[in-house]
């Protein structure tokens, strides 16, 4: 386990800041503790410093993980997010896509969003700008095409559960090219998604 | 007569008798190969086949010397004086040759002494290895005002070194915010050695063309209708491209 260095930092920062963009502050700059980013075994954990001197006591050989891991770096030196990071980051994003809960599943699978199964999406998406992907599901209005606004959340209706985050994307269209394309068109790329929790149980740190 | 086959051999230092023996003033004094005896009345040799004392192996008298234990083996303690002094001469034999290898394989002491007409790198290396033959290799020599602070590592700067595990937290949260704020400004942050890079290629460019020129005006309209193709095709496109590139890494980057 060894802090990051310059160049890694700025690889992860600049990987972070694509889905957060300015908010990275506020996760290395926290009110309620020290946190801070080590890397162990090329993958970064993201921990509080009470957990670093507890793991620091640790042999390497023996510990598995120290923290919250947010990613790895690849054998070329990339960054590459994974979805661990998911709770840290969804609070603090900046571009949000929901997906309807009937394509919901097939993105949990892996798959990329399609047009059809976009429910709706930050206004000013750029293209290439890394979301986290929202479910929609038991949202009583639900329309094809994005929309800014609820709109009238209707009398009776029960009210709808916070929408949760299903993982990570990158749009693939800017949003206004998103009111536009067919819909068949991939619209956000798929990145990770909570399904990975299962399918790669072996591999998840 | 043929030339030497190997090289002549080298000199070694003295032996511990030869230091001695320098000391005392001692000579070697030369022997005659043979010794006049008495018994056998002619010259016989000083050692080996029919020697001058007897035949050491026929000796079958023994006394036992005044102040000696009577119930000892003469025999036995010859046997055994003589094997003593054979191990003990093997020994120094050794000892010597070991001295001798030892002493020419160490760094020669000559550059350490200081003559005057040495120059800077000379001295330099000459220094650190003054610091470093000490029991604890110049871990706890002081320094001269002039001389870095940080010794020079061992492996010659090849190992990476990372900040350590739970060093400074505070500071290393205030390096991160300032990376963050450099990344996040627009403007470009000024890297020197790029910038110098750069200059320096630029004048070499500028210097380059200056000569051109003058060799164009030199060679006249001929010169320069063949000169011309030469120039835009191959040196200018490439001076181009990574100024170019450089420019697009620096804008991206910001």
């Amino acid at each position: 386990m060894r802090p990051l260095t310059e160049a890694e930092t700025r690889a992860v920062f600049e990987k972070l800041g694509k889905y957060i963009g300015e908010n990275i502050q506020l996760l290395v700059d926290r009110p309620d503790g020290t946190y801070c980013f080590r890397l162990h075994r090329d993958r970064v954990y993201y921990l509080s410093e009470k957990l670093l001197k507890l793991a620091a006591s640790v042999p390497r050989e023996s510990l598995v993980a120290p923290g919250t891991c947010f990613g790895k770096f690849t054998k070329s030196q990339k960054f590459r997010l994974s979805v661990t990071a998911l709770d840290f980051l969804a609070p603090y994003a900046k571009y949000k896509v929901w997906v309807k809960p009937g394509s919901e599943q097939s993105f949990l699978y892996g798959n990329h969003v399609l047009k059809s199964g976009l429910g709706r999406i930050t206004e000013n998406t750029a293209q290439y700008q890394g979301v986290v992907v929202y479910s929609m599901a038991d949202v009583p209005l639900v329309s094809a095409g994005p929309r800014r606004g609820w709109g009238g959340q209707g009398l009776g209706h029960p009210p709808s559960p916070p929408p949760r985050p299903q993982g990570f994307g990158v749009a693939a269209k800017s949003t206004q090219e998103c009111r536009k394309v067919d819909p068949l068109a991939i619209v956000v790329f798929h990145q990770a998604d909570v399904g990975e929790y299962v399918r790669n149980e072996d591999t998840l740190t | 007569r043929l030339p030497r086959e190997k090289p002549p051999p080298k000199p070694r230092p003295p032996t511990r008798w030869e230091q001695f023996a320098r000391l005392k003033g001692i000579r070697r004094k030369k022997k005659t190969s043979l010794v006049w005896d008495e018994q056998a009345k002619e010259w016989r040799r000083r050692w080996g086949y029919r020697r001058a004392g007897g035949d050491p192996s026929r000796a079958w008298l023994a006394e036992v010397p005044a102040g000696a234990d009577p119930e000892e083996d003469q025999f036995a303690r010859l046997r055994r004086e003589k094997r003593e002094r054979v191990a003990r001469n093997e020994l120094n034999r050794l000892r010597n040759l070991a001295r001798a290898h030892r002493a020419g394989s160490a760094v020669p002491a000559a550059p350490l002494h200081p003559t005057g007409h040495q120059d800077r790198d000379e001295l330099r290396t000459v220094a650190r290895v003054a610091r470093v033959s000490t029991a604890s290799l110049g871990r706890f020599q002081p320094r001269l005002p002039k001389e870095s602070a940080e010794p020079p590592s061992r492996s010659g700067g090849k190992k990476r070194r990372f900040e350590p595990l739970l060093g400074n937290l505070a500071a290393e949260r205030s390096r991160q915010l300032e990376l963050l704020r450099d990344m996040g400004s627009k403007k470009p942050v000024l890297d020197i050695t790029r910038a110098v890079n750069k200059q320096l290629r630029q004048e070499e460019a500028e210097a380059a063309a200056a000569n051109k020129g003058k060799k164009q005006s030199k060679r006249g309209k001929r010169g320069r209708r063949q000169q011309r193709p030469g120039r835009s095709g191959k040196k200018s496109g490439a001076r181009r491209q990574p100024q170019q590139q450089k420019k697009a890494a620096g804008g991206g980057s910001g």
